[in-house]
């Protein structure tokens, strides 16, 4: 297929050509994130430092989530628990963290982390030996798991100290460069950098674009599907985490929203649902795009319900372009 | 194999065999005996419980989710999903409720037309532009949820109110014990299960669901068997939105949200395949069946919500991986 294609025939230019085949999607979310931001610019002109914070604290767990989502979707599967699970998280912080200092709410929250990896170990596991599709096990763990955020907190309350839901509210680098921002980077790479680059990561990717290819490549497939729930879990907590810092309380119901926008913002982002195809950026862009539309529709005056009727909108027309895209390329 | 079988194997391994091929071919019967013994749990739980009148109630709860089931039976044997059928029956309940003054027919056919007009764009997005069906119906879910949220401030002139004749369909009995909804239910049923079984469409369907490439090779128009099949699923949708809202004798803007999940649980706990080609719709009535009757047994139990939550999801993980291991060939 490339030789028909006129490309420049420089080594630069072939390498530029490919990065662009390859990354092309991410490349358009991000145009279509800079696009987004500038017309939210002009049609208010007024846009502050504070906007952007508020932009930033209210993508931060959709962000988390759309990572724990990508993780699973990415080697073969689906996670329908990401939305429970992060609740469970944010009210376990939330009911452990009232009247505790800084310091302890800091091991709280290293305790939920691997909680949370637990948590999605043992999901993985259950998908694993159950051999019941992903969709399903999920599905009945999400309202497992839905009961467990019950049991801890029956209804809102909890707190955190105010150092703690500081470190996505503050400032402090530039007023222009909130918290919620660097400690979505910091995180999300820290844990996807290494891993996306080792056997594991690869692992990953094999398993979900064939999983008997990768078996007969000596892969460890019920180990790496173990493994991809394990690192949702982790990304399900530190959505949880997210949701005490920028809330400041506990709600055993604050995930039920994440589960299908996970789902929606990572398709968004490009990562295929059919498994082994995507990575990270570009969902952490389309989190920001999804939480933006509500607030333009807020600075136009529009109801806000609108948001979701647009947002569905732009979901439906991605999945559209998508697929005629792939039609595209490989006419049947 | 099986001719080597009976001189090799001991008698009673050969009839446990043939009883698992049994079952294999008629998962219908271990299913029927599954919900009997929930009925057994619920009788032992309370002596006594299980009267007619038990019988008719959970008839009545059944219902919506089975007809709301049967739009998901329908895309599953396809390989597809629909995450709509809530929204979708929530919608049509809610404009049916709303236009209840202008008369019955007009109310009903308007209730309906939200669920085929989402339906036709669920088809065309999944069947004409190859979107994903899990996040095509997803974004479409979004859409009619916001879109009756809308609805609801802006269109409404009058304060929803559900019409006495859906009242006593969704609620009504005949003869003081047959509930009105299972005359429409039945005949449904009837159809889909003779449909998929005798005609041609439905065939296309199980043929889709094993394998459309090898269809569209074949000489069929796959997009036109998908279109028509989210149409009919968004279709059955708003019929069973209009029953609950029935039941409930209300119809507000969440009506059927919380009922998406155990329709996709009834379907598969009812032997339809999540990746399409195999299953059935009488797998799915029983399906229904189960989890309604799962339902009374974990209310009368008197558990708090969550633990009621908790053994729901643990319940229906159990019974779909014993389901998945006894009929499983290895």
């Amino acid at each position: 297929m490339a030789p028909t294609l006129a490309l420049p025939q420089t080594g630069r230019g072939i390498m530029n050509a490919r990065l662009v085949r390859r990354h092309g999607w991410t490349i358009g979310v991000y145009a279509l994130l800079l696009a987004s931001l500038i017309f939210t610019v002009a049609i208010h002109p007024t846009y502050s430092a504070f906007d952007v914070k508020s932009l930033a604290l209210g993508a931060l767990p959709l962000a988390f989530a759309a990572a724990a989502q990508t993780v699973v979707v990415l080697s073969g599967g689906i996670d329908l628990t990401v939305g429970p699970m992060m609740a469970v998280a944010n009210v376990l912080a939330a009911r452990a963290m009232l009247h505790n200092n800084f310091r302890d709410a800091l091991l709280i929250a290293a305790l939920v982390l691997i909680l949370g990896c637990a948590a999605g170990a043992f999901n993985g596991s259950l998908v694993v030996f159950s051999r019941v599709p992903d969709i399903v096990v999920t599905l009945a763990m999400s309202f497992v798991w839905g009961g467990v955020a019950l049991l801890i907190l029956e209804k809102p309350g909890g707190g955190a100290p105010l150092d703690f839901q500081n470190l996505a509210q503050e400032t402090t680098l530039s007023p222009w460069i909130p918290n919620a921002l660097i400690l979505l980077i910091v995180v999300v790479a820290a844990v996807w950098v290494p891993l996306r680059g080792s056997r594991p990561g690869l692992a990953l990717y094999a398993i979900g674009s064939d999983r008997t290819a990768a078996h007969a490549s000596g892969v460890n497939v019920p180990l790496a599907r173990v493994l991809a729930y394990t690192i949702s879990g982790a990304f399900c907590a530190a959505g949880g985490l997210a949701l005490t810092m920028t809330t400041g309380i506990g709600s055993p119901l604050s995930g039920s929203f994440y589960t299908l926008s996970g789902v929606a913002t990572i398709v968004l982002g490009g990562v295929s649902l059919a498994g082994g195809r995507g990575g990270m950026l570009g969902p952490m862009a389309a989190a920001f795009i999804l939480t933006l539309i509500p607030a333009d529709l807020i600075f136009l005056g529009i109801d806000p319900n609108y948001g979701q009727v647009i947002q569905g909108i732009v979901i439906v027309l991605v999945v559209m372009v998508g697929g005629l895209a792939a039609l595209r390329r490989k006419p049947a | 194999m099986r001719a080597a079988a009976p001189s090799g194997r001991p008698f009673g391994a050969l009839r446990g065999a043939g009883l698992r091929r049994y079952l294999q071919e008629h998962p219908i019967v271990v299913l029927s005996l599954l919900f009997l013994v929930l009925v057994g749990v619920l009788e032992a739980i309370r002596p006594g419980a299980v009267t007619p009148n038990w019988v008719r109630t959970t008839i009545l709860f059944a219902a919506p989710l089975g007809i709301l089931a049967a739009g998901q039976t329908l895309v599953m044997l396809t390989g597809g999903i629909d995450l709509s059928v809530a929204n979708v029956a929530t919608a049509a309940a809610y404009v049916m409720a709303s236009n209840a003054r202008h008369g019955d027919p007009q109310a009903v056919l308007l209730g309906l037309a939200v669920g085929v007009a989402v339906g036709l764009v669920n088809g065309l997005g999944i069947a004409v532009f190859q979107a994903q069906p899990l996040i095509m119906t997803l974004g479409m879910a979004l859409v009619v949820t916001g879109g009756l949220t809308v609805y609801s401030q802006y269109a409404v002139a009058s304060v929803p109110s559900v019409p006495a004749s859906i009242h006593t369909l969704g609620a009504g009995t005949i003869l003081g014990f047959i509930p009105v909804s299972v005359l429409l239910w039945a005949p449904i049923a009837v159809i889909l299960i003779v449909g998929l079984r005798r005609t041609g469409f439905g065939r296309l369907l199980y043929a889709i669901g094993d394998n459309a490439a090898a269809c569209r090779l074949a000489g069929v128009r796959v997009w036109q068997v998908r279109l028509v099949n989210y149409t009919l699923c968004g279709l059955l949708s708003a019929v069973a939105g209009l029953v609950l809202a029935g039941v409930i004798n209300t119809a507000d803007v969440g009506l059927a949200n919380t009922f998406l999940l155990p329709t996709v649980a009834a379907v598969v706990i009812g032997g339809t395949s999540i990746f399409g080609g195999s299953g059935n719709y009488s797998g799915t009535i029983i399906g229904a069946l189960i989890l309604t009757v799962l339902n009374s047994v974990l209310t009368l139990l008197d558990a708090p919500e969550p633990i009621k939550q908790i053994l729901y999801g643990a319940i229906i993980l159990l019974l779909a991986t014993a389901y998945t291991r006894v009929l499983s060939d290895t």
